[in-house]
């Protein structure tokens, strides 16, 4: 049956372009512009979808974007929100979650036969015993309860995120935050935005007509104006998601998400409409008032052709007279209160000759035959005091559909998240903001304020408090008159039935008496009950049942309801589809200057902190094991090299750089001569481990420090910040990126290295030293290090001339078989050399006497970082040491791997840190933390593997292979 | 997001800071008892209220103090070291 009348003046409808489109294999027309439950509606259409739990037939409730019951798929997207989301030519849609169509779905038979069964927390106690038979219920019942299936083949679509900013950001286009806009545009220097989710501004102003045609022009007054002011700008059909911390705002588009920063936010979000709760209060044909307005004037829409509008406030009188303006033949009016108080409204419904039943209740809308539509409501005598309808007396009204206007409830989910404090307003039976954190405003219907010259003055309050907020003392101050008609929202819509069905909450199928059963559980706090109910845990996140639900509360704990309180709808305030929360796969690592000869080369990279490094280089047909010892083999007999740039680079120059170091790290660096380098090690104030470098003296004034890859930055920090502190002459640069380090080690690494310069000085560096030379007119730092190997220089070259030198060094390596290593290898080798590394050996909570490193530590200086605390700690018995060990000789077995325990007669003394087998020593080598008393080498311990056999280990001295003769 | 005040640079967002504990004040390591000390090292008073704490901006390696109630999470103000160092010397 086609529903569609006359065009209505600012209706949302482009009549002169159809759309053709199908729902549930049926085709169906309708008009540019119209939503899919619009053209629907419009088309006679009144089972939209099916309810989460029961699968009752669901059709139209608040039309007022969150009818989560309406969601459809098109193949490819699922939960396409149907009072949102406008038809496009060739739409092919069917609800979700049903069995069979959401005419015939065979799931509706839970809700008629089962649903007795079904009472609050059923699943929590049916299901969770026995435990093995869960995951089978939980499989039946994810099939039947829920929403729409996932498509896994979804296209992947980049939505970039936008930056903004505002000085003044308005949510809603309602005329309280048309009015704020405005005042606040007064200003000129000030960039303001409003948003509204709706496709057109305007808020009720469009709609609420009482079949006058003033609010419409009221309405294009506002926006004429509005439109022609430049420091304003509208985007409608855009929803502001969420509040977070220092006023960022997510706009949330169909396109995508522009983050808004404001200085001030004026919250007109108005309010949302609460249905009456009575039985049967879901039928497709039961709708909030608002939503039959909407329809009305939005989609030029008849909603019903035989109509009763239930109300308890004023405003189903004024939806009855829109009505009557649609077709609808208005065939009563019931008002739950006694004595129906505006005298005007009730005046012009008198002259339509429409009946109205004061102290009267919908008893409860009587279903067709299929159950898919009403064919009438039950009407009573009520009694507000005792809340008791008068069955006895009830008499039948036959209707299609029933207008249902019992009050409202503040859309305050950014006020709530911004951290509102709310109160309870008697006058109008609603919460509204208390107090407000700094430079957030509410104006409006959210705030308190329904009359129309007072939402408009509220809106230039809003405005010109935000102004002040900003430092504009001279904006004007405006007084808004307070409330002083009756309650735009009744405080107790709710009629008892004995048989149920009365719906409080529509996206989680929650009726009436599930509150009360949920409270003689015991979940009679808000929180509380929310959880077991699941009240508001819906799509729709309570908007349309978070009022009714505090109500119902309020009144089972006989408590007023300001004292029940309310909880916190949870950004996003809307169903955001999760493709516009992705970000790009953006993870920056950092390169060596010459990162493409080793990929070339055949490197297989791995992330070490922020860099990326090769952790060995692959040969064909050889695995990572035998890689791994070939490489380090390579070390051992002739010569290996190996890029570490990633080592942090800290230059400490200026008349105090010595004395700052000797603050900093453990060790003595006043009487280190230039050109002497010498280990550093750093612990934090509590004596913890923190790194290790190597500090090189390059002049008098000025030292050149690397330490460790991931702690780089962190120490560099720590640095700056003591440097603060001390107050000393000291300049610090972080030199990290500016060069890169070539490292050429093994018994033949002299004759790679000295074979590119003529000067004397390479030939000449022993250990411990470090010298600045030319190599192929690049100047180069270059140190004698012995971490990997016993001959090791240490090549530091500027960055951009690092390929060069590192193209040089190979070449001039090839007659001794040089081979580059990686990460992986540079591991076992210094292993192999018996040297621990920070992080890897140690944890949050080594201290340097478990690693034996006392020598380190100049207790003698005056102050260093943590002195104090080893003071301290050298009175305490240690409890665990670091010792090399080793496996017994052809280790076969369950391999030991690292955190795997060291245990002695069933106590944990330790556990492994480092272990791998070890060609050149022709054995399993490792650290382990074991008993302070085990540390001469020679004593046993014993490991606890993966699979609980025992493996005994023996301590020995390092490096390891030196040691070999003695094992 | 939160945005914070670097003394240098101005307001920046939080994802450009990191966070370097409470400043305490340390004492004369020469005189203090060794609980006196491990009190300095581990206690933290962690009682919501106003608290100095040290705050780094990392793009450009600049430490500050930032006076922030951690009850309300509002920043009263923000400056670099050595006038905390002042303050302290007028009292």
């Amino acid at each position: 049956m086609n529903m569609r009348i006359n065009k209505q003046t600012g209706e949302w409808l482009e009549r002169e372009k159809q759309i053709n489109f199908t729902y549930e294999g049926k085709k169906f027309t309708a008009y540019e512009g119209d939503t899919i439950t619009s053209a629907l509606w419009a088309s006679g259409e009144k089972v939209l979808g099916r309810s989460f739990k029961y699968h009752r037939p669901r059709g139209v409730l608040s039309l007022a974007n969150h009818d989560i019951n309406v969601m459809l798929t098109d193949g490819v997207d699922t939960n396409i929100r149907g009072d949102v989301i406008t038809v496009k030519e060739g739409m092919s849609l069917t609800a979700v979650n049903t069995l069979g169509g959401v005419k015939k779905d065979n799931l509706r038979y839970i809700g008629k036969l089962l649903s007795p069964f079904l009472v609050v927390g059923f699943y929590y106690k049916a299901f969770f015993r026995p435990r093995f038979m869960f995951p089978f219920w939980e499989n039946i019942i994810r099939h039947g309860a829920g929403l729409g299936k996932v498509n896994f083949n979804y296209p992947r679509i980049p939505k970039p995120k936008l930056n903004e900013h505002y000085d003044v950001l308005v949510v809603g286009a309602g005329p309280s935050g048309l009015a704020a806009a405005l005042a606040a545009s007064l200003d000129k220097q000030l960039k303001i935005l409003i948003v509204d989710e709706n496709k057109q501004a305007g808020g009720s102003l469009g709609y609420d007509r009482a079949g006058s045609v003033t609010p419409q022009s009221q309405l294009e007054e506002l926006l004429s104006e509005v439109n022609i002011t430049p420091n304003i700008t509208l985007r409608t059909d855009a929803y502001a998601g969420a509040y977070y911390t220092d006023h960022l705002i997510p706009i949330i588009e169909f396109s995508g998400i522009t983050k808004v920063r404001t200085k001030t936010l004026i919250i007109a979000t108005g309010v949302f409409e609460q249905p009456p709760v009575f039985r049967n209060n879901d039928l497709p044909g039961v709708m909030n008032g608002s939503a039959a307005q909407r329809m009305i004037y939005r989609y030029g829409i008849k909603p019903f052709n035989d109509g009763v509008v239930f109300t308890a406030n004023d405003y189903g009188y004024r939806v009855a007279l829109d009505l009557i303006h649609a077709g609808t033949n208005v065939k009563a009016v019931v008002d739950l209160r006694k004595t129906p108080v505006s005298s005007i409204l009730t005046r012009e419904l008198a002259n339509h000759d429409i009946r109205i039943y004061s102290g009267h209740c919908v008893y409860e809308a009587l279903a067709t035959s299929d159950d898919m539509a009403v064919k009438g409501v039950v009407i009573c005598p009520f009694d507000e005091e005792t809340n008791q309808a008068d069955s006895e007396q009830s008499f039948t009204i036959e209707c299609d559909g029933v207008a249902m206007s019992a009050g409202w409830a503040s859309a305050a989910a950014l006020l709530y998240q911004s951290g509102m404090k709310v109160k309870y307003d008697y006058t109008i039976e609603q919460f509204i903001p208390d107090s407000l954190p700094n430079g957030i405003f509410a104006a409006g219907k959210v705030n308190g304020v329904y009359d129309f010259d007072q939402r408009i003055a509220d809106g230039a309050r809003a405005a010109a408090e935000a102004m002040r907020y900003m430092g504009m003392d001279n904006a004007p101050v405006i007084t808004v008159q307070a409330h002083s008609n009756v309650s735009p929202s009744h405080s107790f819509p709710v009629v008892p039935h004995p048989k149920g069905k009365n719906f409080v909450d529509f996206d989680e199928d929650i009726q009436a008496k599930d509150f009360i059963n949920a409270a003689k559980e015991g979940f009679d706090n808000i929180e509380l009950m929310k959880r077991f109910t699941t009240v508001g845990m819906g799509p729709s996140q309570g908007k349309h049942s978070n009022m009714n639900a505090i109500r119902i509360l309020a009144r089972i704990r006989e408590l007023p309801v300001e004292k029940i309180g309310s909880t916190t709808s949870r950004p996003f305030f809307h169903p955001t589809p999760i493709g516009h929360l992705g970000g790009r796969n953006f993870h920056p690592v950092r390169q060596s200057s010459i990162q493409s000869w080793h990929a070339d080369a055949g490197a297989v990279f791995v992330d070490v902190g922020a860099w990326s490094r090769p952790a060995y280089y692959q040969k064909p047909g050889v695995d990572l094991a035998e890689i791994i010892q070939q490489e380090s083999m390579a070390v051992h007999n002739a010569v290996g090299i190996i890029d570490g740039s990633s080592l942090g680079k800290i230059e400490v120059c200026g008349p105090d750089a010595a004395q700052f170091l000797e603050k900093f790290f453990t060790g003595k660096f006043a009487d280190q001569k230039v050109g002497e380098i010498r280990y550093a090690l750093s612990i934090d104030e509590s004596a913890v481990v923190a790194d290790d470098g190597i500090v090189s003296r390059v002049k008098d004034e000025l030292f050149y420090i690397t330490i460790g890859t991931s702690n780089a930055a962190m120490v560099y920090r720590e640095m700056q910040r003591w440097l603060q502190m001390w107050q000393l002459d000291v300049g610090l640069i972080n030199v990290t990126g500016s060069y890169g380090i070539i490292n050429v080690v093994g018994p033949k690494a002299v004759h790679v290295v000295s074979s590119l310069t003529q000067d004397p000085l390479v030939s000449k560096l022993t250990a411990g030293k470090v010298g600045e030379t030319i190599i192929s007119e690049v100047p180069v730092r270059i140190m004698c290090v012995t971490f990997v190997s016993n001959i090791g220089y240490e090549i530091h070259v500027p960055a951009d001339s690092m390929l060069a030198v590192w193209e040089k060094l190979i070449k001039a390596g090839t007659a001794y078989d040089i081979r580059p290593f990686g990460t992986d290898t540079q591991r076992l080798l210094r292993l192999e050399m018996g040297h621990y590394l920070p992080a890897y050996d140690t944890d949050g909570l080594t201290i340097p006497y478990e690693l034996g490193c006392e020598s380190e530590l100049a207790m003698d200086k005056p102050f260093f970082v943590g002195q104090r605390s080893l003071k301290i700690l050298a009175k305490k018995t240690l409890k665990k040491r670091l010792v090399p060990f080793v496996l017994a000789d052809n280790f076969s077995g369950q391999m030991p791997e690292d955190c795997n325990l060291v245990i002695e007669n069933g106590e944990i003394k330790g556990r492994v840190t480092s272990i791998s087998y070890s060609s050149k020593v022709d054995r399993v080598i490792g650290f382990a933390y074991v008993d302070p008393n085990k540390v001469e080498a020679g004593s046993q311990f014993e490991i606890r593997t993966d699979n609980g056999s025992m493996v005994k280990a023996t301590v020995v001295n390092t490096p390891f292979f030196n040691s070999k003769k003695e094992f | 997001m939160k945005l914070l005040k670097c003394p240098i640079n101005g307001t920046r967002p939080i994802s450009e800071f990191v966070y370097g504990g409470t400043y305490r004040d340390m004492p004369d390591h020469e005189i203090v008892t060794d609980s006196e000390w491990a009190s300095y090292v581990h206690y933290r008073d962690n009682a919501p209220g106003l608290k100095k704490e040290w705050w780094y901006h990392g793009p450009s390696g600049t430490w500050f103090i930032a006076e922030r109630n951690t009850l309300t999470d509002e920043v009263k103000d923000t400056y670099l070291f050595n006038k905390l160092v002042e303050q302290e010397s007028v009292k």
